[in-house]
């Protein structure tokens, strides 16, 4: 029970994206589309989990004072890991991504999560944590993607719903990924009020 | 001509905060009041040219020529971390009046991914020196206009009458759309 919830915190309660207000920055450049939500969400994924591994496992050996250097050189490890597996079996995938992927190193929820987590919890709690986390940013990022694409493209995951010449093109660019997203924070509020 | 339309391409029309979305925390965090905007603008403008000097010439002379480019990511992310604080050790030394309006800005910017952003697109660009630290001063001065007339707005917002649910978060990033919106005018500018 405790594992469980321990998983499904970051999906609304404590949602890295709508509640914390973490990650905005791969949030709002990457999400023009569902698929590409989906792919950065899955890889930050994996780079939280790796690194809440490794830091719950190293947690005694750190010295307190070179803590959050050495939390840093791990996750840009596995950052780097990413990257190039990314370059060499998804070419489209990481050229749409594009600068956002080595961003992940800089991305506040794996460092939060180290930091705050998986220096203090066990293997098993901090792999589960972290898991629960990235799910949660991913489900952020697929919604929020999903939303800008039916409304900017016409299409969900490349599958077209309705013609393009009803489509309203602003919420692919820039200025669509502000306005929905401050609306869905409105309604996540909404919702957690009640 | 060439670094005018770097200046122009970087403060106007691919404006880092609102076009690329780089150092949006930073962009959401510190706009509530104009003075603290100020303050973040200065601490980043000073990193970030520095850091794009240090990343180039890491880049060029150490990773490029021992074929170690595979590590860019991690030698860049160390680089600027230590860089940050390494300025925020000579700060006080030497101005602390400097460091006091900087202070509390500083250790905020080794997590700033508009300065690793930055770093990376000078080298992906594929910028000379010269040119990489007008396309970092370029951005930092976008990062300062999007950040100051973020603020200038956000304190006339707080005297609105804004919807209940929308308050806070979410009308200052609807409020950041419009400003986006704004800003594709220049669009085709260079």
């Amino acid at each position: 029970m405790n594992q469980w919830k321990n998983f499904s915190k970051g999906f609304i309660k404590e949602n890295p994206v709508f509640v914390l207000l973490l990650g905005m920055c791969p949030t709002l450049g990457v999400t023009s589309s569902a698929i590409n939500g989906l792919g950065m969400g899955l890889a930050t994924t994996f780079v939280l989990l790796m690194s809440n591994i490794v830091v719950s496992l190293v947690k005694n050996l750190i010295p307190e004072k070179v803590r959050i250097p050495s939390f840093i050189v791990i996750i840009a490890a596995f950052v780097t890991i990413v990257q190039l597996a990314m370059q060499a079996y998804l070419p489209s995938l990481y050229k749409s991504l594009g600068l956002f992927i080595p961003l992940i190193v800089v991305n506040c929820i794996v460092l939060g999560r180290a930091e705050a987590f998986a220096s203090k919890n066990t293997l098993v709690s901090s792999a589960i944590d972290g898991v629960g986390i990235g799910l949660g940013f991913s489900f952020a990022l697929v919604l929020l993607g999903s939303i800008r694409e039916i409304l900017g493209s016409g299409k969900i995951f490349n599958i077209t719903l309705y013609s393009e010449n009803y489509v309203t093109l602003l919420f692919v660019l820039a200025p669509g990924a502000f306005i929905v997203l401050g609306y869905l924070i409105a309604i996540i509020n909404r919702i957690k009020k009640n | 001509m060439n670094y005018l339309v770097i200046i122009i391409g970087a403060v106007l029309v691919n404006n880092i905060v609102l076009m690329q979305f780089l150092g949006i925390c930073p962009f959401l965090g510190v706009s509530k009041r104009l003075s603290t905007a100020i303050g973040m603008t200065g601490a980043v403008a000073f990193v970030m040219v520095l850091a794009t000097i240090v990343t180039y010439l890491i880049q060029k002379y150490v990773l490029d020529s021992l074929g170690l480019a595979f590590l860019q990511t991690i030698a860049f992310i160390l680089v600027i971390a230590s860089l940050v604080q390494l300025v925020e050790i000579i700060l006080k030394k030497v101005s602390p009046a400097l460091y006091q309006a900087l202070g509390i800005f500083l250790p905020l910017i080794t997590t700033n991914c508009a300065i690793l952003g930055v770093a990376i697109l000078t080298i992906q660009k594929e910028f000379n020196l010269l040119e990489g630290v007008v396309y970092a001063i370029a951005n930092a001065v976008g990062f300062g206009l999007a950040l100051v007339l973020f603020a200038g707005i956000r304190e006339h917002l707080d005297l609105q009458d804004v919807p209940k649910g929308l308050k806070g978060t979410p009308i200052a990033l609807i409020t950041a759309g419009i400003l986006a919106m704004a800003f594709m005018g220049f669009s085709g500018l260079v």
